[in-house]
């Protein structure tokens, strides 16, 4: 079987205290979404980061396109054509629209104006807002401004740690629909959900975690059927 | 216990550095820096209360310590009766209406519904009862400046024994450090930094300011002393037999004798204080001022009122700096505001605690004898130096003379270089805290 | 009655001078504030480097002067010599960082460590100055003394009262208008500009997005240099040189910075004002303002000033204790507790 496009790979570690993941795999394969689920706490975000090399990993591997990206820092991992937004903390508050998109393409030399355009004509609100703080955005807004910039780099693969937080049904479900948009696109998404019933159902695989270890991974549908999985996972 | 020893050697090698000076140097230089390092001690455990206990920067010793100095005029000076009687009332009346008018501030900030007319009022209370207030003071304080301005031209003070200005000065410290801490505290860590600036250069301002208060830049001189002086030491005939004994000349062994008797008075104090100070630091409410300044989150989290333990720890070591400070001018006999500067009296402490070793009351200690000690020497040692390299210059060449007249500066910058090696090569300083 | 006259010597004594001086603070103010929101500490040398930076203009001036480099006799040497001043400070300030703050940045450590190592570079820095330039006071002006002065004034109007603006008063106006101007514009247009802003409001996603902390570091540094050196000249020019001085613009500088709302810069600019003008407001003797704006047997015979100026420092500390009990992230609401 060939490599997923980007994998973490049995990843042991944690804040520099005891251990938060054990032994722990979330990957994402070419041109499919993949979901990670699971309780508060079970270690998710910190996967993401571990993924996107915030922690340093007592064991395991991560690879990008089958090369080993273990060492490289967050910084390196964005020229490498990662993009992550964080769960807290992913706007520029003091700055406006337009400059946190254009702080998310710092990285670029070249003309950023059709990137921008693209970002604008996904979330037509921003394009509303553009001159506004981003700080004084509403929920939803900011989460739209945080896909937004970690699109600007113009990135291979894309991980969100739960983009739907605090925001309306609604909201929730357009904001859905555009990440469908943005994987038809060609961008394989790595996302940590909340919602783990919608999101299994956009799901082509899901990972779903609990104490920083895998319980269960198959395909998103799978997972949805799965009795256990919806019991335990899904409230029924 | 193996570090106890060492701490004792610490210790040992300090005294062994100024019995050095005393054989090489002078009896008398060795007391002198003897003196000024218990004094600073005290200083530096005051500030180590604050800074290694709780956490709590506080960049205004030098105010603290004068406010302490201003203590040992009011309490030991004799009065002035003719100043008292030209303009002692108007004085007290104009600072009690100045006072009364911040009070009515206060008062109408609470009662009144917050609004344009409340800022108002309040404006007008503020300019109206300043006006009144001066109309009293003004002329009162002129009066009492021009009653013998050569040698008086103030109030005076109580005529009481100086030694109760010690713990005066604390209590004059104590307000001030309140008043500064209500305001600070509970706000970003480096505000209480801030804030203590400025209140030490209000201080200081208002001690070489008010001519009537302890007589400004003027000085005042000739303060009663806990020890008796020199001068009426010479004729005792025991001293004159224990000079004779020691072969030394009747006047050295008066100030030794004299300076002595300071160093004795100042190493009780010392002790009492570190006793106190180690009690505190190993009680439940050491441990639990430890606790905040490890982890504030999870202390106000537990539901403890971290802000008003900052204040009490604030205040308390703010006092133990005002007790040194009345110490200092009871040893020198002299409140001299003209020389209160910030460089000497709030950071060279500082380098001192660090140095020290922050959190440690022991090492606050000995931080303030190793760095009194180079302060003292680094000067002499930098014109040696100086003189060294200048050698070879012509004797009357700009160069030479700018070189040796810069060596006095020295000192700054060896302070300097001592914070900042301490700092990055041995955060914990020379005894660590336990 | 005789409100022009009133008017002029408002100008004279408390408008100007308050404008000059509120430059002055605005430009250190704006140091502060970028230190303190890109590396975040309060950085305690700044006065002391301001002072080592004014005293390498100061040399330099000299310098030029000996060799016959002038500001032919209309604007002072000293404004050639900043751009020496500010490589100067560029290089020693770098240096700091690298041989003492970095280290601290490295390890995480508190910001009180942080500010206490500044205490250090604070301590070194005077120690240099008093080494170098010694502690006694120094002018350094030389051109043309007055852009008009009492005379001109008297002879242009025919007004009674007098006016004058004095070449360093209107230099340092323009100047700190200028140095604001370039700044706002480097921090709103450009790239570099802009990423230094975006660390500042949120480090760890200026990592994501690729920014580099040390290049936004240095770039602060080399800023500060700037800000530092023309702060300095334009008071010294002002004011005169004496090291102690400069120590002592601490206060009033962090004042105007927290007045202003910490890490804010327009905060910072509108702080110095503030401070600046509440400072010359209190410790003015309106006497005579007032004796013009009264019938002639009105006339207040008190000085009607409200503070003597040895108490400027009170202003200063009463405008900071109003500010940290009523609204302590400040008036633009800058990085708040
Ligand atoms: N910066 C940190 N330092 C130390 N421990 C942390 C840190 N962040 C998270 N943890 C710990 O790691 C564990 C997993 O946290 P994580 O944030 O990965 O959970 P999560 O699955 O994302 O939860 P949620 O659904 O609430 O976002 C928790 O026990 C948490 O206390
Ligand atoms: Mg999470």
């Amino acid at each position: 079987m060939a490599d997923p496009y980007l994998i973490g790979d049995a990843m042991t570690g944690g804040y520099g205290g005891a251990d938060i993941l054990h032994d722990c795999t979330i990957s994402v394969e070419r041109g499919e979404i993949a979901v990670i689920v699971g309780p508060n706490g079970a270690g998710k975000s910190t996967a993401m980061k571990a993924v996107f090399g915030m922690l340093q990993l007592r064991k395991g591997m991560v690879r990008l396109d089958g090369t080993d990206i273990t060492g490289l820092s967050p910084q390196a991992r964005v020229r490498a054509g990662m993009g992550f937004v964080p769960q807290t903390g992913n706007i520029f508050p003091g700055m406006t629209v337009e400059e946190n998109l254009e702080m998310g393409a710092f990285i670029r030399d070249d003309d950023i104006s059709d990137t921008r355009e693209q970002v604008f004509d996904l979330f037509p609100i921003l394009r509303d807002k553009r001159a506004q703080a981003a700080g004084e955005l509403s929920g939803g807004q900011r989460q739209q401004v945080a896909v937004g910039r970690a699109l600007m780099t113009k990135p291979k693969v894309l991980m969100l740690d739960e983009p739907t937080a605090g925001v309306s049904p609604i909201v929730m479900d357009e904001l859905f629909d555009r990440i469908i948009e943005v994987a038809r696109t060609g961008i394989p998404i790595l996302m940590v959900e909340q919602n783990a019933r919608q999101a299994l159902e956009i799901a082509d695989k899901g990972f779903v975690m609990v104490q920083g270890r895998n319980r269960y991974t198959d395909t998103g549908k799978a997972l949805l059927a799965d009795p256990e999985v919806r019991k335990s996972f899904l409230g029924g | 216990m193996s570090v106890n020893w060492r701490n004792i050697g610490l210790f040992a090698a300090m005294g062994l550095v100024l019995v050095m000076v005393a054989a090489f140097q002078s009896w008398q230089l060795a007391l002198t820096i003897l003196n000024m390092s218990l004094i600073s001690a005290i200083m530096a455990l005051g500030v180590n209360m604050q800074w290694g206990y709780a956490g709590l920067f506080n960049v205004g010793i030098m105010g603290f310590t004068a406010v302490g100095g201003l203590a040992a005029v009011l309490i030991a000076m004799p009065p002035v009766n003719e100043a008292w009687a030209a303009g002692g009332l108007g004085a007290i009346l104009g600072l009690m209406l100045g006072v009364a008018t911040i009070l009515a501030a206060v008062v109408v900030y609470k009662r009144m519904t917050p609004g344009r007319l409340r800022g108002m009022v309040i404006f007008a209370v503020i300019v109206v009862g300043w006006l009144v207030a001066r109309f009293f003071f003004a002329p009162a304080t002129q009066a009492i400046q021009a009653v013998n301005p050569a040698s008086e031209g103030y109030l005076g003070g109580l005529g009481l024994p100086v030694i109760l200005a010690w713990p005066v000065g604390a209590v004059f410290a104590a307000g001030a450090a309140w008043l500064v801490g209500k305001v600070s505290l509970g706000l970003r860590s480096d505000y209480l930094a801030i804030a203590t600036l400025g209140i030490s250069e209000i201080i200081i301002a208002i001690l070489k300011h008010e001519r009537w208060l302890a007589r400004g830049v003027n000085n005042v001189t000739g303060i009663p002393r806990p020890v008796t002086r020199p001068v009426d030491l010479q004729p005792q005939p025991w001293v004159q037999d224990l000079a004779g004994r020691l072969g030394w000349s009747v006047s050295e062994t008066a100030s030794i004798l004299s300076a002595l008797g300071y160093s004795v008075l100042f190493v009780i104090v010392l002790a009492i204080l570190i006793w106190l100070a180690e009690k505190a630091l190993n009680s439940p409410w050491g441990r639990m001022m430890r606790a905040i300044r490890d982890n504030e989150t999870a202390a106000r989290a537990m539901g403890k009122d971290v802000t008003r333990r900052h204040l009490n720890i604030f205040v308390l070591g703010s006092a133990v700096c005002g007790l040194a400070g009345a110490m200092m001018v009871s040893l020198d006999g002299q409140l001299t505001p003209g020389s209160y500067e910030p460089l000497r009296f709030t950071f060279l402490i500082w380098v001192m605690v660090i140095v020290g070793g922050s959190g440690n009351n022991w090492g606050a200690v000995l931080g303030a004898f190793v760095i009194w000690f180079l302060w003292v020497q680094v000067e002499p040692a930098g014109r040696w130096l100086m003189e060294m390299v200048t050698s070879g210059m012509e004797p009357g060449s700009d160069l030479r003379r700018h070189l040796l007249d810069s060596a006095s500066h020295m000192r700054l910058l060896t302070m300097g270089v001592a914070l900042l090696l301490v700092l990055r090569f041995s955060p914990r300083g020379l005894i660590p805290e336990k | 009655m005789d409100p022009v006259s009133a008017l002029v010597t408002l100008t004279n004594f408390v408008l100007i001078p308050g404008f000059a001086y509120g430059s002055q603070l605005a430009l250190g103010a704006l140091g502060i504030t970028l230190i303190y929101s890109i590396l975040r500490f309060s950085h305690f040398a700044h006065g002391d480097v301001m002072a080592f930076g004014t005293m390498v203009v100061i040399f330099t001036t000299w310098g030029f002067q000996a060799i016959g480099i002038t500001g032919g006799g209309v604007i002072p040497t000293a404004l050639l010599a900043i751009p020496v001043g500010i490589a100067v400070m560029i290089v020693y300030l770098l240096v700091a960082d690298r041989l003492v703050y970095r280290f601290f940045r490295q390890v995480k450590a508190k910001p009180l460590t942080f500010v206490m190592a500044s205490l250090g570079v604070m301590f070194v820095t005077n120690g240099l100055t008093r080494l170098f330039i010694g502690t006694s006071e120094r002018r350094f002006e030389d051109g043309e003394r007055f852009i008009f002065s009492v005379r001109d004034f008297r002879e242009w109007t025919g007004l009674a009262e007098g006016l004058a603006l004095r070449s360093s008063q209107a230099i340092t106006i323009v100047t700190a208008l200028l140095v604001m101007a370039a700044l706002f514009w480097f921090l709103t247009r450009t790239k570099s500009g802009k990423s230094m802003r975006a660390y500042s409001d949120n480090e760890d996603l200026a990592l994501l997005s690729g920014i580099n902390p040390e290049r936004v570091v240095t770039m602060t540094w080399m800023i500060v240099a700037g800000l530092v050196v023309i702060a300095g000249t334009l008071y010294g020019l002002d004011k005169g040189f004496r090291p102690i001085n400069y120590f002592q613009l601490l206060l009033p500088m962090f004042a105007a910075a927290i007045v202003g709302g910490l890490g804010s810069p327009i905060g910072a600019i509108v702080g110095g004002f503030v401070v600046a003008f509440s400072e010359m407001g209190i410790t003015y003797a309106w006497r005579r303002f007032f004796t013009h704006l009264m019938p002639e047997d009105m006339a207040p015979d008190s000085m009607l000033q409200l503070l003597p100026v040895d108490y400027k420092f009170a202003v200063t500390f009463a405008i900071l204790v109003i500010v940290l009990i009523f609204r302590p992230t400040g008036i633009f609401r800058g990085k708040s507790i």
